[in-house]
């Protein structure tokens, strides 16, 4: 009794804060904490708000690239990390796929910024600070997240049918795109939204590694954040928080479906 | 995918992908930590140079690391971003150790769904959930105008720009990477140990302390290392919910960064930071290639 009463604070102080902040995004007063009854017009003034509309355009094409390129990468490192016991240094690659899942913000932001200023200097690419480094930098960072995701499910998918295929046959090749592949899609999916979400929520990294052309939502929201609690701030708010809320249902359900599809 | 070539082909995108972008920066960080300040673009001086001779001339600049001993300023930075970030791990783990412990003992049906209850709002962003406390804790805030209303508190406490303000937006943001690794070792937990010790006479909470607790360990150290280690380098949470004067380390690398423009200070910032991350790094870092061999050697192959 005591237990189902502690678990349910621990769920009140995960999501008082939103709600208060949703409901609040509703007020007509300007003053955050005291209502002033229903009105959606901070929702109108966002929507006419040229510079956030640019930074959440950018944003979306940023994450769409790096969450793409980190899951290619990050799956496949979760191959290797699954498949190939042994090969040379082993154990940096391991160190190098785990220890950006816990890498202060601060001290990966500052290192790939030190990077591009020196590759910059050495090649000439890429050249100032832009989507480019932006993307790469996001990439980087979530790669790590889409292995560990990709990794459990590749590490507990059953064998046998890849087994057979080679059996019967088929090139290491096709049997990785015709039988695994399928069967670790929806950890893909899983991760390329770990991802997505990471980088466009991304304030820290961002802010090192992007330049005055180029200045995503969270940089944007970031600035108006320090001024101060404001109603079209929660309004904006509260748009992310029903994004990544849709997003997860869907995705929950094309994860499902397909699980259904194959066993049953 | 057998064939050396076919595994060296599927291996070296990541490989060379994390080597140039994790691990040379960080020793371009170490480098930097070590050269001399300039007014130009970058504001560093190479730390090896040729002179005309064709000799190789270094020019290695410790001043940095001994501003970090020297000014008091980072050492108490130093120290309170490990005090901020203790105190909040703990924090985590008396909220999360009952919250994973009544999860993992719900009935099955059920446990899927409130597991998804907590790792949801990591999925909302991470800036939104630490500016929503903001309005909940300044002066003229929610939580001042429920305590006022109960009659707890005569007038209203200052909470926000406070370290308490901090280890409450750093207990919440990292709560999830507490109780996830917690139910992990719970839920897997022999539950006819408790039985035994039933029988044998041990009553719940002695048999909680004697059995429950020593075997929940691993996931006690996991989660509360996936807590500790970020929250020390924390920038955001205390740059929004802390005062001018709550110090922390990854506002002090920041300010070095973008307000000095003392890219060499900045780095060895960074390398102290890392100096006393390593430890804990290392041994999240073992644990977890440990477990996942583990679970390897008994489904794979």
């Amino acid at each position: 009794m005591i237990l189902r009463g502690l678990l349910i604070l621990a769920y009140a102080f995960l999501y008082i804060p939103i709600a208060v902040m949703i409901v609040f995004s509703f007020n007509a007063s300007k003053l955050v904490t005291v209502w002033g009854g229903f009105s959606t017009k901070w929702y109108g003034e966002l929507l006419h708000d040229e510079k956030v509309l640019d930074a959440a355009w950018l944003s979306l094409k940023v994450a769409l690239a790096s969450a793409t390129l980190a899951t290619v990468l990050g799956t496949l490192a979760a191959v290797v990390l699954v498949r190939f016991t042994r090969f040379f240094g082993r154990t940096l690659f391991t160190g190098m796929v785990t220890a950006p899942l816990v890498m202060p913000e601060v001290i990966t932001g500052l290192s790939l910024l030190l990077l591009f200023v020196a590759m910059e200097a050495a090649f000439g690419w890429p050249a100032g600070r832009s989507v480019t480094t932006i993307v790469l930098a996001h990439a980087t960072f979530s790669l790590a997240f889409v292995t560990v995701v990709v990794r459990s499910r590749l590490a507990t998918m059953d064998r046998s049918l890849e087994e057979a295929a080679m059996d019967l046959g088929a090139r290491p090749l096709k049997v990785f795109l015709t039988i695994t592949l399928p069967l670790i899609a929806p950890s893909l999916l899983a991760g390329w939204l770990l991802a997505f979400t990471l980088s466009i929520d991304d304030v820290v990294i961002s802010a090192f590694v992007s330049g005055p052309g180029a200045t995503p939502l969270p940089i944007v929201i970031f600035s108006k954040v320090r001024l101060g609690v404001s109603p079209e701030i929660n309004a904006l708010a509260t748009i992310v928080v029903a994004v990544v809320a849709v997003a997860m249902v869907v995705a929950g359900r094309v994860a499902l479906r397909k699980d259904e599809a194959r066993t049953g | 995918m057998t064939g050396r070539f076919g595994r060296f082909l599927v291996g070296l995108p990541p490989y060379a992908w994390l080597a140039l972008f994790f691990l040379v920066p960080f020793l371009i960080v170490l480098k930097i930590s070590l050269s001399e300040p300039s007014a130009g673009a970058p504001p560093y001086l190479p730390l090896w140079e040729w002179d005309e001779a064709g000799n190789l001339a270094f020019h290695f600049n410790p001043a940095n690391y001994g501003m970090l001993f020297g000014d008091d300023l980072y050492l108490s930075a130093y120290l309170n971003s490990i005090r901020i970030a203790g105190i909040s791990t703990l924090a985590c783990l008396a909220l999360g150790y009952p919250a994973a412990y009544a999860i993992a003992r719900a009935p099955l049906a059920w446990r899927q769904s409130l597991l998804l209850l907590v790792a949801l709002p990591f999925w909302t962003s991470f800036l939104i959930r630490v500016y929503a406390w903001i309005g909940i804790l300044k002066t003229e805030g929610m939580l001042n105008a429920v305590l006022l209303w109960a009659g707890v508190i005569s007038e209203p406490l200052q909470i926000l720009q406070t370290d308490l303000a901090v280890i409450i937006g750093m207990t919440y943001s990292y709560l999830p990477f507490m109780v996830l690794p917690l139910y992990a070792t719970l839920e897997k937990m022999d539950l006819t140990l408790l039985e035994a010790a039933a029988d044998l006479g041990c009553r719940p909470f002695k048999a909680f302390l004697a059995v429950t607790l020593p075997l929940s360990m691993p996931g006690v150290i996991a989660g509360s290392l996936l807590v500790f280690i970020p929250a020390v380098g924390e920038y955001v949470i205390p740059d929004l919910l802390g005062g001018p004067d709550t110090l922390m380390i990854g506002k002090v690398l920041w300010a070095e960064f973008f307000d000095n423009r003392d890219w060499p200070v900045a780095s060895a910032v960074a390398i102290a930071m890392l100096v006393l991350l390593v430890a804990p790094i290392m041994i999240i870092q073992n644990a977890r290639t440990k477990a996942e061999e583990k679970a390897e050697g008994r489904t794979g192959r």
